[in-house]
């Protein structure tokens, strides 16, 4: 019998503490509740388990008072339950939360729900200067509920007939500004060199200097003419991301109809709901699914507040995606090598142990659903090729935008320069060396047969980006 | 200008055709090519062979040569397959699969013999 339906029990309207309620130190999380970790920075003087309590009411069923509401359901058991507190190795300010919400809180299949419980109100709440997501686990029920990837990685490979090392792509730059027929053209250049993609980047939608169709119909030529010249399957991203959903998906069927074979969105930007519906018409379309992540550092970048990266990377593999920007580790942009090992992980493995060396919080297992690729893009150049193999692997699209089109002989011999530094380097892990000891000597003996090669490694040779991380991983004890 | 190099791949030129992976490299000789199958033995992987006209190349079956050579680990087994295939189909490319039976796709895939041809 639950504690509502007890005779006796009364309404009696009043404020009471959170901890009474939401705070169970005893209570064993179920297999089917969804637990999240948060990273909690409370107001001066707060109690702990009151605080912790607080954050698990507003994420679930709580208000700030008892309604006489409350009596009519079995609070009990919808209730989220704080069970868990834990120091943040080397912070005196803040602390982890461990929060357990049963199944029955969230409907089936909807991400959306999830994250508007978990990071909905909560995270304005005054009790609070800061709190972050930094994990959570979702269990198979919700998992199974979900499309997941629209064809995950085997698919993919198998579509494209490229096995046994990571793919290679290419931004192209500027940006903004090119004319359909000169972007196409730079995307021509950069396949035909022997790259496997080219991309639009985020912000390419169809603005006046270059609309949606006339850039499509180039890019189709590009992909058509770089594919019967070099006799492999060649494809450019194609963003289909758009101002509302009967237009993306106007998009996205004249991708289809041209016969490409990838298209791409902003998942953040686009809206959780319209990419969830873009995956599941690209599984039926037999499209794949290149998916970059702009906004990720609004929602990820501060380490007190937000949401981490690999909460927002387990959502986009629910949600759906058959690529998704991950961070380089190497080059310029920010990410923490461990903590990207950790959600690269978690786009493509089946299951993931707990391992706070990588920052990952808990079990996650993924049962059958197919993985994502993680995609390195960002101030990559053939000089950063050794470390990028041994750290991703074979299951990874490597970008390189300033590192293709900069090449001083233009975007062709750029491509040509990355993938032959590319397949020396596969060659060379499979051949048993350690890649990011002999990087320099495997590099220098591939360019004796590539002079597009030895160009490349003297322009870029210069150009680091060695600025610590502003989100470490909190594992060091000071 | 002068320092700058023309990229010389052409529609017109069968050297212009690629083949996946290693193909951009210079052909591996066969020392290096026994470290790739050795490779694909130490992953676990299941060698396969498979064959075609060059004209056919962009098709996704090539004609296997036999069966996968399910759990053959001697590298001069497989070697000897290879040249059999080959002398048996001279006029046509040749390639070496490690199936992974566990990820359901190939582990690697790569051309070891490539046929002469016009286009």
């Amino acid at each position: 019998m639950n504690e509502q339906a007890k005779p006796g029990k009364t309404y009696k309207a009043g404020v009471t503490d959170y901890r009474d309620n939401y705070w169970e130190p005893d209570y064993v999380p179920k297999e089917s509740d969804i637990l999240a970790c948060f990273k909690i920075t409370p107001q001066p003087g707060l109690p702990r388990e009151e605080v912790a309590a607080a954050v698990a009411a507003e994420s679930s069923t709580g208000t700030w008072t008892t309604v006489w509401t409350d009596l009519l359901t079995d609070l009990d058991y919808y209730k989220g339950r704080a069970y868990a507190i834990e120091d943040v190795p080397g912070d005196d300010e803040s602390y982890y939360a461990f929060i357990a919400y049963p199944m029955g809180l969230f409907e089936e299949g909807s991400v959306v729900n999830v994250f508007t419980s978990l990071v909905g109100n909560v995270f304005g709440f005054k009790a609070l200067r800061a709190l972050r997501l930094e994990d959570v686990r979702f269990p198979l029920w919700f998992v199974t509920g979900c499309a997941g990837p629209p064809h995950g990685i085997q698919v993919e490979r198998d579509k494209l007939n490229k096995y046994g090392r990571p793919l290679l792509g290419c931004t192209i730059k500027p940006k903004l500004g090119l004319s359909a027929k000169n972007y196409g053209r730079a995307c021509y250049e950069a396949l035909r060199g022997g790259l496997d993609f080219t991309k639009d980047d985020e912000n390419v939608n169809s603005q006046p200097f270059m609309r949606w169709r006339d850039r499509f119909d180039f890019c189709q030529e590009a992909i058509d003419k770089a594919q019967a010249e070099t006799g492999e399957i060649k494809g450019h991203y194609m963003n289909v991301t758009a101002p509302d959903v009967e237009e993306m998906f106007r998009r996205a069927e004249y991708a289809k109809e041209l016969g490409t074979p990838i298209i791409m969105s902003d998942y953040l930007t686009l809206g959780w709901a319209a990419h969830n519906s873009l995956s599941k018409w690209c599984r039926n379309n037999g499209m794949l699914l290149h998916v970059h992540r702009a906004m990720h550092g609004v929602i990820d970048r501060h380490p007190k507040h937000g949401i981490n990266f690999r909460v927002l990377a387990k959502m986009l593999r629910l949600l759906g995606g058959d690529h998704l920007h991950s961070g380089t580790v190497v080059g310029k942009l920010e990410g923490d090598r461990a903590a990207t090992l950790g959600w690269v992980d978690l786009m493509r493995e089946k299951f993931i142990k707990e391992d706070r060396s990588r920052g990952i919080f808990f079990d996650q297992d993924w049962g059958q659903m197919p993985g994502v690729m993680p995609v390195a893009s960002g101030g990559i150049h053939v000089w950063h090729m050794p470390a990028l193999v041994n750290i991703f692997g074979d299951d990874a699209c490597l970008q390189f935008g300033g590192g293709t089109l900069g090449h001083p002989w233009g975007n062709a011999a750029g491509a040509a320069a990355n993938r032959v530094a590319l397949e020396a380097c596969v060659k060379a892990r499979n051949e048993g060396r350690d890649l990011e000891k002999e990087g320099k000597d495997i590099l220098t003996a591939a360019a004796k047969h590539s002079p597009e090669l030895k160009i490349a490694m003297e322009t870029w040779k210069e150009i680091k980006f060695e600025f610590d991380t502003v989100d470490k991983l909190d594992v060091t004890h000071k | 200008m002068s320092d700058v190099q023309d990229y010389s791949s052409r529609l017109s030129d069968p050297n212009s055709r690629k083949m996946e992976t290693f193909s951009y490299l210079p052909q591996l000789t066969d020392d290096e090519m026994r470290k790739q199958v050795e490779y694909i033995i130490s992953k676990g992987w299941n060698p396969g062979i498979e064959h075609t006209e060059p004209e056919n190349a962009m098709s996704n079956y090539w004609y296997m040569w036999k069966l996968p050579m399910f759990g053959e680990t001697d590298v001069d087994t497989i070697f000897a397959e290879i040249e059999l295939c080959k002398t048996a189909n001279p006029k046509n490319h040749v390639r070496l699969i490690g199936y992974d039976n566990f990820k359901q796709t190939q582990g690697t895939a790569m051309v070891v013999h490539r046929a002469e041809f016009s286009v």
